[in-house]
């Protein structure tokens, strides 16, 4: 297409200042917060002495953070794998069926339009050792369960299992992320492929492992990414549901980071947290971008 | 010698009727409900019958008294919400229109590159940059203010609506532009006369995808607001459910209106909601 020198300077006039406003929120911001986090700055009032990497130091040591990034890796881990069964096995079912399917596919996807503090709200409710799920097991079956949900403070091998409601809130939110991409790359399969292998006599599930599995493998491997750093960053719907809870129990870094920042002032430290969620999450995203941005380039 | 097998016809029904899907979507259909039973039958519920007994009945006396008491104390932050995420969705939606039109049709040099760095925007853990903006907003007279949050949806909305309009815009034929080029239109031409009549579909993707996850948002909301009153609804809900006096009823109620104007949105418009959900993982 022929373009004149003038329009192609029009255009660009046209976005540079968005392009700089978001270099400034983006990188000039992370800039910031980079120096903050080498500084000692720990009151209201900045103090911008060099301190080197001793605030990521003393966050090393510390046990809270310690028991963030294990609850991160293990929540993570979980919530994962969580959607992605739930996510893969609602899509073949809903591929099956023709009646009811509009139906079935917006119950599971409603979810994902909702505020992760509505969840909260509710999935704090239904796991409250009181009144919720322990007082329906109680009611309908005469049982007495003491289990305290995500006031559990037990743990196996550092997982703490009081994660596990906060896996199953996060899940019931997202689990239709990953149905929805899944259902969009079976029907991106030609039906020809699918009929052919009926026809050399494949049945279902060798239709599912050798056909539909390896042909969405990109597909369920961009949902795992995008969820992963949904993970990383998880903040909302912990602060409404749960809090830090005993021990720790259920803190993540962004708590720490949040209550350090905003309630503690403890800038340094808290800039030092938000350095390392956003490495954590550059070492998911970065290589995912640039091999898809390779991919459209070829 | 007989042959028995596949002649049980309770089997055969099952089979054609595939009602062992069915079941299954069914179970797993009460495992998503289950929240909407809790908020509604809870809501319902006056604060006499929310005891330990019968927290999970349905309730004998059915009352809207908690929606009303929950709708008095959010629906100023209702009109919160609505004052932040209407211009910073339209505006987020307008930047990312013509930011697409450009990374798509006029690519200049390095253009490429300046989309990586934009779209990096849309996955950065915001607390990375939370303290910054705290003290820039601070410095520009904006912190507490409601105009503080559309400014910061405004632009942290840029990589998400780029991207999308971007990848709508690739798929537009550059003969069409072409045309109009010829006919002598310039650049803003071209968008006013060619691309923004063809980009409705788009412009409703993005509408619906940035009104739902700013309507949504509780980060910024809750570092960059102060006083009660400029606090958007995800904020006071959430003070709502944290303060030990308020009953589940009220709670509950607060929660459901809370999702109502995003759940009516999905309602209606759920082809163009999930458009946006898959676009976000950038293939489109």
């Amino acid at each position: 297409m022929i373009r004149s020198k003038r329009d192609q300077r029009i255009g660009f006039a046209i976005v540079i200042p968005g392009f700089i406003l978001l270099g400034i929120f983006v990188y000039g911001f992370i800039g910031w917060t980079l120096a903050v986090s080498f500084s000692g700055w720990e009151g209201i009032l900045p103090n911008w002495d060099f301190m080197g990497l001793k605030n990521f130091i003393s966050l090393f040591h510390s046990e809270r953070f310690r028991i963030d990034l294990l609850n991160t890796f293990f929540f993570s881990i979980l919530f994962l794998g969580f959607c992605v069964v739930l996510g893969f096995t609602l899509a073949m079912l809903l591929d099956k069926i023709t009646g009811g399917e509009a139906i079935f596919r917006n119950i599971f996807l409603f979810p994902l339009a909702i505020s992760f503090v509505v969840t909260g709200v509710v999935w704090r409710w239904i796991f409250n050792p009181t009144v919720g799920i322990n007082a329906l097991i109680k009611n309908l079956f005469g049982i007495n369960i003491a289990w305290g949900w995500f006031t559990e403070t037990k743990s196996f091998l550092g997982f703490n299992y009081a994660l596990i409601p906060v896996v199953i809130a996060a899940g019931w939110q997202l689990t239709g992320y990953v149905m929805a991409m899944v259902l969009a790359g079976i029907r991106a399969i030609p039906i020809e492929v699918i009929e052919s292998a009926s026809i050399d006599g494949a049945g279902e599930f060798r239709k599912m492992t050798d056909i539909i599995i390896p042909i969405i493998k990109p597909v369920l491997f961009a949902s795992l990414i995008i969820l992963g750093h949904i993970s990383l960053k998880i903040f909302d719907l912990v602060y409404t549901m749960t809090g830090s809870g005993t021990a720790f129990v259920t803190d993540f870094p962004s708590m720490y980071m949040f209550e350090t920042t905003f309630q503690g002032h403890f800038y340094a430290e808290g800039s030092g947290i938000s350095i390392i969620m956003l490495l954590l999450v550059a070492v998911v995203i970065v290589p995912y971008l640039y091999s898809v941005l390779k991919k459209e380039k070829a | 010698m007989i042959a028995v097998q596949n002649v049980n016809p309770l089997r055969a029904y099952f089979k054609k009727k595939k009602l062992g899907i069915y079941l299954l979507l069914i179970f797993f259909s009460i495992f998503f409900l289950l929240p909407v039973y809790v908020l509604i039958v809870t809501g319902l519920k006056s604060f006499k019958e929310v005891g330990l007994s019968n927290m999970w009945s349905i309730p004998l006396h059915a009352t809207i008294a908690a929606f009303e008491k929950a709708f008095s104390k959010l629906a100023p932050h209702f009109i919160n919400s609505l004052i932040i995420t209407v211009p910073a969705t339209l505006i987020s939606a307008l930047l990312g229109s013509l930011n697409g039109y450009i990374l798509s049709k006029w690519k200049f040099k390095g253009a490429n590159v300046i989309f990586v760095l934009i779209l990096f925007g849309m996955f950065i853990p915001y607390q990375s940059v939370l303290i910054p903006l705290v003290q820039f907003m601070q410095v520009i007279g904006l912190y507490g203010k409601l105009g503080g949050l559309v400014l910061v949806h405004s632009i942290y909305g840029i990589p998400i609506t780029t991207l999308i309009f971007r990848n709508y815009y690739a798929e537009v034929p550059d003969e069409l532009l072409e045309a109009a080029y010829l006919d002598g239109q310039g650049i803003l031409g071209v968008y006013r006369y060619i691309i923004f009549p063809i980009s409705m579909p788009a412009f409703l993707v993005v509408f619906i995808w940035q009104f739902t996850n700013i309507w949504n948002e509780f980060l910024f909301a809750v570092t960059i607001t102060q006083s009660p009153e400029q606090q958007p609804l995800t904020v006071a809900l959430r003070n709502l459910a944290g303060s030990q006096i308020v009953e589940w009823n009220v709670q509950m109620a607060g929660a459901f209106l809370a999702a109502v104007p995003t759940l009516i949105i999905y309602v209606l418009l759920g082809k163009f909601f999930i458009r946006g959900l898959l676009a976000g993982s950038v293939k489109g």
